[in-house]
This record gives structure tokens, sequence and C-alpha cells, in this order.
């Protein structure tokens, strides 16, 4: 009997009960199939959330005025918009108010944080108010701008929002409150279409901006389009936007990957003395470090993914103990055939190995499909997420559904290869 | 060895089914020597222990107690692979019920034990064929059991059971489910069979197909009670040498 014979046997088997092979398959396929997809899909959406988070730019700090501190106290401020903060001592504003009342984000504020001596692992600081849907038009396009930011050049750099088009606007444009406007993909399209947008005129709210500058396309993150802003200079915004309040908020960018953390715990101790935050008293600003963030949620994703596969290898494993179920029920209507087989001279290898490879074809049918359902199905958004395929999940979740064909087809398998031809023939 | 060894040598074989109260002792020690070329008929009330003693023959099944040696080897102490070789190559085994696998064409079931024998596909496909000739199927080879009638099949059966050439062949009832027509065919196989030099022992009811046999054993309660030789064993079985004659 060489292993060839030993196959046709087998399949011959199969093809005697289609219906059963077809579903018994199907399980296996099934299973397989939610293994990887639902891996891909958890890891798709695990790299997305990586990208967005990557988008608010490399060692970068946000800093926001927290929500759970009291109403708005000394904003105010306002003689500083024209100054940049190079510039320095600028008057400084202790807290006047009670200490338990929170005080809102300003450009002193950011100044403070952009002094070296005070703050050594900083390298830019970035002060950003943020107007919404501001209708912008064009020559009678008009488009709806979700996020129109106002803010210092080093924004650019520190968001990593570099520019295609035209150029960044600069310190002068920021000290005279001068009326440029970067824009992104989505609105240059939207209002120029095939026409270069740097050098034209739009108008904001009634407020003609100068395009300097195209944004380079970040991509659709799934939940916002990142290529749908704008970013103008911080005074020209509040000037004719958003008014001199408090700003929504400060971001920092630290010297190098190393000096986050300590940049964070200087931003940290300069605030809350220009807040007068001590002792307990809760910080009335919150801060966002891009790298924490990135584990934090890396962790959270990877629970998540694992969750998604324990799943799906719960229903592998469903599909595993349909196989013993038919293979059992195989053998013992098939237990006068085995006995007719070992009567003629059939070797207890032979029909071992029949009935096993019965189960390893199924299984890896079954197997096979599955892969290549979830590969084909991987090609499309689910539910908001493009999936990735993990090859290692492939591999893992075809070698388990051989496994499982093994493992659960040599029980029955076993079985009836040990049958005493007697005792298989008289089987009712 | 004096000249040959007898193909069958049963000695003092008892089989016990079940234990204590409920035992059936189906046979109590048979001891029987077929010599090579005989041509024997096991006959015996119902639940005599004919095939008992015929699947014990086979090696189907084992005694409760005594020694078989088939073609002057101890079948008693083989394991399970060697078994199954002697089961393959010795034996030819013909059932009341045909039992021929469902779903496999009349010569697949006739390839079947020569491919567990290991022979290659073009000369197992051969000798399955001629097999298939000698029992007049030659025409039918490509037929399911379930599209043969029940004389066919048994007439595939018995290819099956030749097919390897095997040193003894056993029928159990073979013609307990055949009409008459069929079951002279059938029996005419079976002398031309033993004209050619076949050792074969079957179990029958009827005395019109113990007819055919060079020898008769009578079993009763799992006894032999009678053994009558009819014609001797080097000669050609009694039917077909009246035919002759
Ligand atoms: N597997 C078994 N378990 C228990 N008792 C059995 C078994 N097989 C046979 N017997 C008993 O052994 C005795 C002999 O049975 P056997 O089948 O050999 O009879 P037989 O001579 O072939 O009868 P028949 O002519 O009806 O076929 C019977 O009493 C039967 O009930
Ligand atoms: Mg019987």
């Amino acid at each position: 009997m060489n292993p060839f014979e030993v196959l046709r046997f087998a399949l011959r088997g199969l093809a005697a009960n289609k219906l059963r092979s077809t579903l018994t398959t199907l399980g296996i396929l099934i299973g397989v199939a939610a293994v990887i997809l639902l891996v891909a899909v958890g890891e798709g959406s695990s790299q997305q959330i990586q990208q967005n988070i990557q988008r608010l730019g490399a060692n970068s700090l946000t800093i926001s005025p927290s929500t759970s501190g009291g109403g708005g106290g000394g904003g105010g401020g306002g003689g500083g918009f024209a100054r940049l903060l190079g510039g320095g001592g600028g008057g400084r504003q202790q807290g006047s108010g009670p200490r338990t009342q929170a005080k809102n984000l300003t450009v002193e504020d950011a100044r403070a944080l952009a002094d070296p001596s005070g703050a050594p692992s900083v390298k830019s600081v970035s002060p950003v108010v943020t107007a919404q849907s501001q209708t912008a038009t064009y020559e009678g396009a008009s488009h709806v701008i979700p996020q129109l930011v106002g803010t210092y050049p080093s924004y650019f750099e520190t968001s990593n929002k570099p520019v295609v088009k035209g150029t960044y606007f600069y310190n002068d444009d920021v000290m005279a409150a001068r009326k440029v406007v970067v824009i992104g993909n989505t609105v240059a399209e939207d209002l120029f279409g095939a026409v270069d947008p740097v050098g034209k005129q739009i108008v904001v709210s009634g407020v003609p901006f100068t395009v300097v500058g195209v944004l380079k396309e970040a991509g659709s993150s799934g939940f916002q389009d990142a290529d749908d802003v704008a970013i103008a200079p911080l005074p020209a915004v509040q000037q004719s936007l958003t008014g001199f309040g408090p700003l929504g908020q400060i971001l920092v960018q630290a010297k190098s990957a190393e000096a986050v953390d300590s940049a964070q715990a200087e931003v940290t101790d300069i605030l809350n003395q220009r807040h007068g935050i001590t002792g307990t008293a809760t910080a009335d600003f919150r801060i966002l470090n891009q790298a924490t963030l990135q584990e934090t949620v890396s962790a959270a994703t990877g629970t998540f993914t694992v969750l998604l596969g324990a799943v799906a290898a719960i229903s592998l494993l469903v599909g595993g103990i349909g196989i013993t179920n038919i293979m059992l029920v195989t053998v013992t209507e098939r237990t006068r055939e085995i006995g007719i087989r070992k009567a003629i001279g059939a070797p207890r290898g032979a029909i071992l190995g029949q009935f096993l490879v019965e189960a390893t074809v199924l299984s890896l049918v079954g197997g096979l499909l599955g892969v290549l359902i979830a590969v084909i199905g991987a090609q499309f958004t689910i539910a908001g997420v493009k999936p990735v395929l993990v090859p290692l999940s492939i591999v893992l979740a075809l070698a388990v559904s051989v496994v499982i064909g093994l493992f659960f087809g040599s029980y029955p398998a076993n079985r009836a290869a040990k049958l005493r031809p007697i005792e298989a023939l008289r089987f009712e | 060895m004096t000249g040959q060894a007898p193909v069958l040598d049963i000695r003092a074989v008892a089989k016990v089914y079940g234990e204590g109260e409920t035992a059936v002792h189906a046979l109590r020690g048979v001891s029987l020597r077929v010599e090579q070329g005989d041509y024997v008929a096991i006959m015996g009330a119902s639940g005599s222990g004919k095939s008992t003693l015929m699947n014990i023959i086979g090696c189907l099944d084992v005694p409760s107690s005594g020694s078989y040696l088939l073609d002057g080897t101890n079948v008693g102490v083989l394991d399970e692979v060697r078994l199954a070789i002697v089961r393959n190559r010795k034996i030819g085994f013909v059932f009341q019920s045909f039992n021929l696998i469902p779903r496999m064409s009349a010569l697949a079931n006739v390839e079947l034990p020569l491919a567990y024998g290991g022979v290659k596909a073009a000369e197992r496909r051969r000798r399955a064929l001629a097999a298939l000739d000698q029992v007049g199927l030659a025409q039918r080879v490509g037929h399911q059991p379930n599209e043969l009638s029940g004389g066919q099949q048994q007439r595939v059966a018995l290819a099956r059971a030749l097919v390897t050439a095997p040193t003894l062949l056993l029928a159990d009832e073979p013609t307990g489910a055949l009409d008459s027509k069929s079951s002279d065919d059938v029996m005419r196989i079976f002398d031309g069979l033993s004209a050619d030099g076949r050792t074969i022992v079957l179990i029958t009811h009827e005395d019109d197909v113990a007819a055919h046999a060079k020898r008769v054993i009578r079993l009763m309660d799992g006894e032999v009670v009678e053994d009558a030789r009819r014609s001797p064993v080097g000669g050609l079985p009694p039917r077909l040498a009246e035919v002759t004659t």
C-alpha cells in the first residue's frame, strides 16, 4: 500500500458523501477565515490608530486646558499677540484669582515655555487657536473648513505637516498679523480644482486670506480627513475669527525623542507655577505625550486583537469538534466496510491512514479555502477599517486546522483500525 | 515434514462467548485436518458452531483455546501485522451476504486485496480482470454492487476471494442467499477451482450443495459428529467426475 493508494482511498471515501464532507469543510473554512480576518481587522485598526497618533507629530507634547477645572479665569493677555516668543520677557502675569480657579492657556504661558532657561529640553512652542467650521469661498466655489488653525510657523514641523506647494508663513507674517493661509489638500481641491491656489485670495467668513502654500497630503484616517484643514498666523485668526480669547492648545516640541519626558516635566513645572498649582491641587491643564499615548494605545489595541483572535480560535475549535463528530459518524457508519477491508487483508496502517488522510484532507481543504476567503475579504474595508493581514496568523490558522484534522481524526481512525475483523463485520 | 503439511490443522479448538452463567460454548474442542486439494463441506443445524469455526479458520476471530496451524504456521502467535498478511495472501473468504464494498465498481472490489497486498496497478488490473473472467463477469466489471444481481454479486465476491491465489478458499453459506440457478453457477465455479487443485472449505445447509464436496463434516453443538469422505483428495470433485465419466 503506497501513500498514493491511501490518498486515493481517502478521496474516494470523501467523495462517497459529498454533502457531509462539504459541511465539515465549511466548519473549518469559517474558523480559519474568521481567525485570519479578525486578526487582520484588529491589526488594521491598531495600525490606523498608531498612524493617527503619529500625525500628532514626533516628539511632541500637546497641552490643552483641563475640562475638570473651573470657568475661564485670567485669559486676557491681549497685548502679547504681536510679540513673538523669542522676544523674551513679556509681563508675567502671576495668578491673580483664587488658586482653585482654573486658568486658561495663554500666549504668555507659551512664551514662558519657550524660555530656554526654564525649559532646556523644549525645542519650539506653538500656541494654537482653532476656529471650527469656517466657510471659505473662492470665485463662487465654497467649502466648509472644519478646522482653521491659528498658530506659529513652528507648528508645521511639530505637528508633522510639510508644505508641498508654495511656502509656510513666517515669523514676520505672525508679527504683522498678515492674513495668509496654508491650506490642506482637500480644501485646495474643493475650492480650486485644478487651478494652482498659491497666491490666490480666499474669503473665510468674510475675511480675505491669501493662500501661500498647500500641505502635503496626509490621507484620510477613517475618523476625520486630515487634509481638510487650513493653517494661518495666530494673530490673524484671533483678530478676524476667534477673538483674543484663551488658546485652544499649546504644542511643544522636544529637542529629541529622549528629551520628551524631561520636556514634559519642565512644562509641568512651569505651568504649575504660572497657574498657581501646588501640592494636591489638580492641574487645570493636560499634557498629552505622543510617546506614552502610543504605548498605551498599542497595549490596548494589542489586547483587542488578542481578544478577536481568541473568539475566532474558538470557532476554529468548534470546527475541529465538527471534524471529530463527522469522522466518528463516518467510522461508525462504515464499520462493516472496515470489517470487510480487514477480512481481505487490509493492514491496520492502511485503515488508519485512510481515515487520517480523510480527516486531514477535509481540514486542509477547509483551511486553504479559509485562507483564500480571508485574503479576499481583507481587500475590503470592514467597519471603516482596512484589514492588514498578519502572515503569522495565516500560518498558524492553517497549521492549527491541519493539526485539528490529525488530532481529532486520529481518535475515530484509531478506533476503526483496532477493531477485530469479526467485530467490525458483525457491527449493526 | 513428511511430504506436505496439511493446509489446515486445527487442534482441540474451543470457543466460548460471554462468561459465567450466560457463557455460550460455540465450539467444544474441534480437531480437524484438511489436506492440500481437499474440498470440504461443513454441515450442521443452526447454532451448531459452523460460522464460529469458519471465522477462526479465516483468522477473523481467535479461539478461546486450542491451536491452529495454517500451512504449517501457528496462526495463534502472529501479531496483527502478520495476521493481515495471512488474511491477504493465504485466505480467500466468501460470505453469505456478499460483503462487497458499496460505491466501488466490481473491478475495484476485486482489485482491493491486491492493493492491500502491494501489487502494482497494471498487474492488479490484469489479475482482477482475469479473476472476473473466470467467474463469467467480464462484461460487468464497471458495475457497482447495487447494479448487480445477488448471484452476480456473489461471483464478484468469489473473484475477490480467489484473485490473490490463496492457499485456502473459505465460504460461509455462499449460496444461502441465492436461487437454485445462481447457486448452480457459483457451485460450478467452486468445482472448477477444486479441479484446479485449490483447497476449499464451505459451509452449507443444503444437501445439494454438499454433494459437490469430496468430504462432508457434520457439526452438532460445537463438536464434530461425522466426517465422511465422498471421493479421494487427489481426484476430481464428485459432480465433475460424474460429468466426465
Ligand atoms: N458474538 C457472539 N456472541 C455470543 N454468542 C455468539 C456469538 N456468535 C455466535 N454465538 C453463539 O454461538 C453459537 C454458534 O453460532 P454460529 O454462528 O457458529 O452458528 P452456525 O452454525 O453458523 O449457525 P447458522 O447455521 O444459523 O449460521 C450460537 O449458539 C450463537 O448463538
Ligand atoms: Mg452461520
